[in-house]
Formats: structure tokens, sequence, C-alpha cells
């Protein structure tokens, strides 16, 4: 070995730092993207079980219990109305909200949830009573949360006034903290909840501090997670986003205006 | 040369065993032992990191210059780490989600850098491989006798398989739930260390400072 590329000197130590990253980083990339189909995979089941324990928990009022019972449909964000000519089947709504032509920009002032675009469609499910009323709406939801995005099922009653359940299916949040979000005991707050008041005014959201239990808003809230400010406040906005204007409070309304 | 070989593979399990000689990675040790799956797995991972680790950084070792030695072996490790990861995630996704940030953390594990940094580093591929994955079965043995405790305890099951009915079923065994909270792995590991110094008197530390006892005191 040369005294000009002695193992210490600096070009040397350059060399070897920027070959080893290269080599690992190239490793690390190849592994991800092969590994992607599977992992998504793996996400979609966790979705329709994490939906089918939802359901489960929902059996005295729902008659499909299971998924294939659901009736799948496409919703126009905008007007509220179903779109047919889409499968919901092979729609993705990730997807959806990642290309400019089928998705929109959220008015800043809007963008309660974080999400900077939506979709313009959304997959709705519909469970049916013996009469054929809808007796539940499951609604796909998204936010930002402290250092992920959330996902979750929002199971409306057929009344479009009470929130049923609310199930996290993917989120990255901080295990003990913001991950408590998907716990029983947290999730058990939203059965029941009423999100709209008589005027049709939402309100429904996540208490952040204490005595907030005093507000006149009480009666809408659930108590957020203390140490997990940012995840609560995620999901307060992430509710606030899809039940209101730009999200799924048209088709709600247009649901509401059919049955009665 | 093979006897030296199977010294360096066995000496980690009880002699040098890196979790209760040199008290490295109780971090892990205690978050991922709530049942015996996740301690299973957990030993896994461990192993296959500490082995290909070391034997990578053995591979590379008269190339790495001494002053960016760390930040390789970290990338090493963390590239490692990071496989596997996807790897569980993809192929053991339910239990990838319990062990959730601990797989992660493995790059943090002082027990792999502590291997790559003191043994691969001035050993060649073959016995650095077999230090990794010696002192991954070490890190392994004291993790499954710890899970199978808890679990055992805690739960009154093996492997998820329920052995002791629980009163709540109408059974009479009473689960010990302070065996699913951290502090239990701490006396687990603590009785695991006091029974092989026992049992092996030259493990014994000798105390560094003594406290002056009444009739020493000055005068």
């Amino acid at each position: 070995m040369s005294e000009a590329i002695a193992k210490d000197s600096t070009p040397r130590a350059l060399a070897v730092a920027l070959t080893v990253a290269f080599i690992c980083g190239l490793l690390v990339s190849v592994v991800a993207v092969q590994l992607r189909p599977i992992h998504k995979a793996n996400i979609e089941a966790e979705r329709i079980a994490q939906l089918e324990l939802v359901l489960a928990a929902l059996s005295d009022i729902g008659r499909a219990q299971s998924i294939e019972n659901l009736e799948a449909r496409i919703v126009v964000l905008a007007s509220g109305d179903f779109d047919d000519n889409l499968d919901p089947a092979t729609f993705d709504a990730e997807k959806a909200a990642a290309r400019p032509a089928t998705s929109v920009a959220i008015p800043a002032d809007l963008d309660l949830a974080g999400l900077k675009r939506r979709a313009l469609y959304a997959p709705v499910y519909l469970v049916r009573g013996s009469n054929q009323q809808v007796d539940l709406i499951i609604l796909p939801v998204s936010g930002r949360g402290y250092q992920s995005t959330l996902r979750a099922w929002l199971v409306m009653d057929g009344d479009t006034q009470t929130v049923r359940a609310l199930k996290f299916y993917q989120h990255g949040e901080t295990p003990g903290v913001g991950a408590r979000i998907e716990e029983p005991e947290w999730e058990a707050q939203w059965r029941d909840l009423r999100a709209f008041d008589d005027a049709g005014v939402l309100r429904i959201g996540v208490r952040l501090q204490a005595g907030g239990a005093l507000s006149d808003d009480a009666e809408y809230q659930v108590d957020g997670i203390s140490g997990a400010t940012r995840t609560t406040q995620g999901v307060d906005g992430m509710m606030r986003f899809w039940l209101g204007e730009f999200g799924f409070a048209k088709f709600l309304q247009r649901l509401r205006e059919e049955q009665f | 040369m093979q006897d030296n070989n199977w010294r360096i593979l066995t000496r980690p399990l009880i002699d040098d065993n890196p979790l209760t000689l040199q008290i490295l990675g109780i971090c892990s040790a205690l978050a991922v032992t709530t049942s015996l799956d996740t301690a299973l797995l957990m030993s896994l991972v461990v192993v296959c990191v500490l082995a290909f680790g070391s034997g990578s950084v053995s591979l590379i070792r008269n190339h790495i210059p001494h002053s960016v030695r760390i930040i390789v072996q970290i990338t090493i490790i963390a590239t490692l780490v990071i496989v596997v990861d996807q790897v569980l995630q993809a192929y053991a996704f339910e239990l990838s989600k319990r062990l959730s940030v601990f797989v992660g953390l493995i790059i943090t594990n002082c027990i792999v850098l502590g291997r790559a940094e003191s043994f691969a580093m001035h050993n060649g591929f073959v016995a650095s491989t077999l230090d990794g994955i010696g002192n991954g079965l070490g890190y392994s043995l004291i993790l499954v006798i710890v899970g199978a405790i808890r679990e055992f305890f805690g739960k009154g099951s093996l492997l998820n398989v329920q052995i002791l009915i629980p009163t709540s079923q109408g059974g009479s065994f009473e689960p010990l739930h302070l065996m699913l909270l951290p502090p239990s792995a701490f006396f687990i590991i603590g009785g695991i260390i006091w029974f092989i110094r026992r049992k092996r008197p030259q493990q014994v530390e000798k105390a560094e400072f003594t406290l002056r006892t009444r009739e020493q005191e000055p005068k």
C-alpha cells in the first residue's frame, strides 16, 4: 500500500464510506421494492380484518356480518352522489388521491386533516336492514397524525348523525403513546357519539385539555390521550374534515334526504 | 482450530454471556419477553443480524479506516436490521406488529455493535461469524427463559397454548399480572445472573468500593 492512499487518509475514508453507503443503500432499496406487493397485501388483509371486527362488534345493529354482504358503492364527494360507473372492488383510493387527474387540492383553511389532496371519489360500504333502510354507513377516513398518516374506518349509524365506531387499521404512531388510539378502551369512546347537533352543525371532536368536559361540546367529544397531543389533534382534525363540507357531509345529507 | 471455533461459538452461552455477564441488551430483553413467541422471533432476528453483521464487518475489516469505523459498522448493522424488518413485515406481519419498534432498535443494541467493534474488527470471517452466532444464541437463551417464565406465570400459557386455566375462565390459576410488566423481567434476569454466578463464582465482580465500617472510622 503506497503512502498516498494510506488506510487512514481522508480520501480513503471517504471512498470506503461512500462505497459502504452505496452498497447498503442499494440492498435496502432492492429489498423494499421487492417486498412492497406483499406489504400491501398484508395491509389490505389487515384493513378487511379490522372492518370485520367492527362489524362483529356491531352485529346487534347490522344484518351483514361478513364483508361479502356489504353493499360497496363509490361516492362522488363533491356532490354526494353515487357513481356506479366505477367498480368499488378495484378502486384504489390512495392512488386516486395521489394523481392530479383524480384528486383535488384541499383549500388550506379546510385542510384540518393535513392531507393536502383528496380523491374525487371515495368507496363507502352500506349495511342495509330487513326493509332495505340503511343501518350502517362505513366510511374510510384518514389524516395526518404525529409522525404518520392515520387510516381508519368510521362507522356511522343509518340516521347519519351518530358515530357508531372508529377503528384504526393503519398508523405509525409512537408505541405506548400515540398508538393507544387503537386500544379498545379508547376506541370504545366513539361508540354512539353524536356528531351533529340538532341544527345540523358539526360538533364532533377530541377534548384536549382538562376541564374541557364542562364545555358545551362535551356530549360530542371524546377524551384525548395524555402525552399524545399531536396524535389526538390529528384524530380530531381527521374527524372534522371527513364529516365536514369537503368530506362526506354532502353524501350524508343526501342519504338523509333519501331516507326520510 | 476446530476446538477454538467451538469455543468461540459456545463461550458466549454461559461463560461470557452478553446479557448476564456483560449486562448488554437489557432494554430489548425487557420489552419483547412478555410471551415466548415474540422472544423466539426476536432471538432469531438478533442471531441473524449478529452473524451477518460480524461476518461482513470482518470481511472488510482491513479496508475500514480507523476514523470512520464505527459509522461503517453502524451502516452495515442498520442495513441488515432494515432488511430483516422488511422481511418480517412481509412474512410474519402479526408478530412483527407485536415486536413493533424493537426490531428497528436492534440497530442500537450494544451487543451487535460491541461484537463488531471488539471481535470482528480483529478476527477472520469464520471466527467472527461464529462469534456473532454464539453471542446471538447467548442472548436468545436468556430471552427464551425469561419469555417462557413470563408467559407461563403471566398468562398460564406457552406459545399461546393454554396450560393453566385462569380463574376468569373457571380454572384455579390466578395470573400474575406483574409478570407481563417490564419490572418482572428485571427480577428474572437478576435471578438468572445470581444463579449463574453462584455456579460460576469466577464471574462475580470484585467490589470496586466498600463502605467504611464504624471501626475503620478515623479517630
